[in-house]
């Protein structure tokens, strides 16, 4: 799959509370890749997302940039992770273009009002790449909920991370955000990044990623391109659905049909 | 809406915070003024300022720069460490609602304070004072992050508060109760409502120092508070050091309330309000709202407190008192605004 992978794990594990959430997951991605990250409630998908950025101690060994992720300070994993954890919470009414700001924080630029040109700039790239220069002065909680997620993902652009994890990004999303921020994504995958997302949505994976990452009870059961990830088997055991599988426009189209 | 729209909006928020932060400083240097010529004798603000540096006659000099100075330094130094500690910590907890008194912290540092006096193990202008005074309220405030747990809503912030001032307050009361000199007990009693009156030089330098190192730690971290905005998780993620941030306002929080209670008694409620009155002016950001609030705070205080002197009445109001009447009713038109929040269980 890869000639030289940007972020590679093995045998990672991770225990919470006693009990092994994650148990020797192993693999190698590299950048410009949108990998989705998929399995049913409790399998471990946002504890691996929140391990790889830190946020869980972990066993096992994460390479990232050839560095080991356990040998990096906070603000330099956090120059190479951007995270977006679940449900784009701003605690605050924030100007959006003040959320976006603090994308720049581990590049040490901390105060919205007086950013360094370089960092001005990269606020810029990931509101125009995010499409929220409209509504870059009003507060965010003035913003509807498809708004509100295209601020969220202008913020983890605006970090320039190589390495960008997005925990459900497009939940509570109406479909055409859904497909507006699957598409913002896969753009920042084809301008270089190694984007991981979580997911529910088995058709918005099929379609949008190149590699699909399937967690089972804390375990990696499968990996590869969409429709070999999710084969019929994987569907079954994994899920236990039958799903519509075709192809249209060139993409997968996965449909969950029935229950088995 | 173009790049250089962007810039003027960006612009034109900063120079109305400047605008809001001059008008600050000019407020409170009158408010400083004023409470340095009101009292018993009443003096101009030219008298005032002339007996400051070294005119007037004896009487006058002794009254402004011996009696009304400290008082006033005092005045303007917790009011501005009360507000700081309150916009430091509904910054740290993403939360309206917090504030030192409403998480007992006052209480618990009179309490420390209280037990030093009664064992009679220091005289009260000793450095054993603020030093009890702030190990109390670091546990208390270090206890009640730790019950609530991390992302706790209002409910679980202002029952453990509560909870923590009560018991604060039911142990001051048993070190009164067993206290077997009764003045000692009256003067703590007195004390215990919070004043600035008759306060030294001496009172200054127990405080200040304290009040200063808390300041100065929790203004290091204002550009953490700002991330925090974005709930533990991101700001974790874009590099902030949670565990350490917790544990450097618990500690700036303690230095600042336990300094300012060691000599001023217990005066509620200004950490909560200062930075209300601020963020209709300054905005949410909890980086920008650090020094608007210690100013509102300091000027909150210098006015509660030449309000005291001013109200006609047979003995003296206590400027701890003023402030939690004051206050208090203000915090329920806060529970009521935030009724949704607290009944949905969710910050």
């Amino acid at each position: 799959m890869t000639v030289s992978a940007f972020l590679t794990a093995r045998g990672l594990g991770v225990t919470l509370g006693g009990r092994a959430v994650l148990n020797d997951v192993s693999f190698a991605l590299s950048l410009g890749h949108l990998v989705a990250l998929v399995g049913p409630n409790g399998a471990g998908k946002t504890t691996l997302l929140r391990a790889l950025a830190g946020l869980v101690p972990s066993a096992g060994s994460i390479d990232v940039g050839g560095d080991a992720l356990s040998a990096l300070a906070l603000r330099e994993r956090a120059r190479r992770f951007a995270y977006l954890p679940q449900g784009h919470i701003v605690h605050w009414p924030l100007p959006a273009r003040d959320i976006v700001a603090l994308g720049r924080y581990p590049h040490g630029a901390t105060d919205p009002a007086r950013l360094p040109p370089r960092d001005a700039e990269a606020v810029l790239r990931a509101m125009q790449l995010a499409d929220v220069m409209e509504f870059s002065a009003r507060r965010i909680t003035e913003l509807s909920g498809g708004e509100r997620s295209r601020v969220a993902l202008a913020r983890v652009f605006a970090v320039e991370a190589p390495v960008i994890l997005a925990d459900e990004p497009t939940a509570s999303l109406d479909p055409r955000h859904q497909i507006d921020v699957m598409k913002t994504l896969r753009h920042a995958a084809d301008n270089g990044a190694l984007v991981m997302v979580v997911t529910h949505d088995l058709g918005l994976a099929a379609r949008f990623a190149d590699t699909i990452l399937v967690l089972s009870d804390g375990r990696l059961v499968s990996q590869g391109s969409p429709l070999e990830a999710l084969s019929e088997q994987i569907m079954g055991d994994v899920f236990r659905i039958s799903a519509y599988r075709a192809e249209f426009q060139r993409e997968a189209v996965i449909v969950p049909w029935a229950e088995i | 809406m173009s790049i250089e729209n962007v810039m003027a909006t960006v612009d034109a928020a900063s120079r109305r915070r400047a605008g809001v932060m001059a008008a600050l400083v000019v407020i409170v240097v009158l408010l400083f003024l004023a409470s340095l010529g009101i009292g018993p004798v009443q003096l101009s603000p030219l008298t005032v300022v002339d007996a400051l540096f070294g005119g007037g006659s004896d009487v006058q000099q002794v009254i402004v720069r011996e009696i009304r100075l400290p008082r006033a330094i005092l005045g303007f130094a917790i009011g501005a460490m009360l507000g700081l500690s309150g916009a430091a910590l509904q910054g740290l907890l993403r939360n309206p609602l917090a504030s030192p008194s409403l998480f007992g912290a006052p209480q618990s540092a009179a309490f420390g304070a209280v037990l030093i006096i009664a064992l009679g193990l220091a005289d009260v202008r000793s450095y054993a004072l603020p030093g009890a005074a702030i190990v109390a309220a670091f546990v208390s405030v270090f206890v009640l992050l730790a019950i609530a747990g991390r992302n706790a809503g209002l409910l679980i912030l202002i029952l453990a508060g509560l909870a923590i001032s009560s018991l604060a307050g039911a142990a001051t009361a048993l070190v009164m109760n067993l206290s077997s000199n009764p003045f000692a007990v009256l003067e703590i009693a007195f004390w215990l409502l919070g004043s600035l009156e008759d306060r030294s030089f001496r009172h200054v330098m127990l405080a200040l120092p304290f009040i200063t190192a808390g300041a100065v730690i929790l203004l290091s971290q204002r550009d953490a508070f700002r991330v925090l905005s974005l709930g533990e998780e991101a700001a974790q993620s874009l590099g902030v050091d949670v565990s350490r941030l917790r544990l450097l306002v618990i500690s700036g929080v303690a230095l600042g309330v336990g300094g300012a209670v060691a000599v001023s008694g217990t005066i509620g409620f200004i950490g909560l309000v200062a930075p209300h009155l601020m963020r209709p002016l300054i905005g949410h950001d909890p980086a920008r709202l650090l020094i608007p609030s210690a100013l509102a705070g300091s000027a909150l205080l210098l006015s509660a407190d030449i309000a005291v002197r001013i109200i006609p009445s047979t003995s003296d109001i206590k400027v701890g008192v003023l402030t939690s009447i004051i206050g208090v009713p203000f915090f329920l038109y806060l529970i009521q605004r935030e009724r949704r929040a607290l009944a949905g269980g969710v910050a």
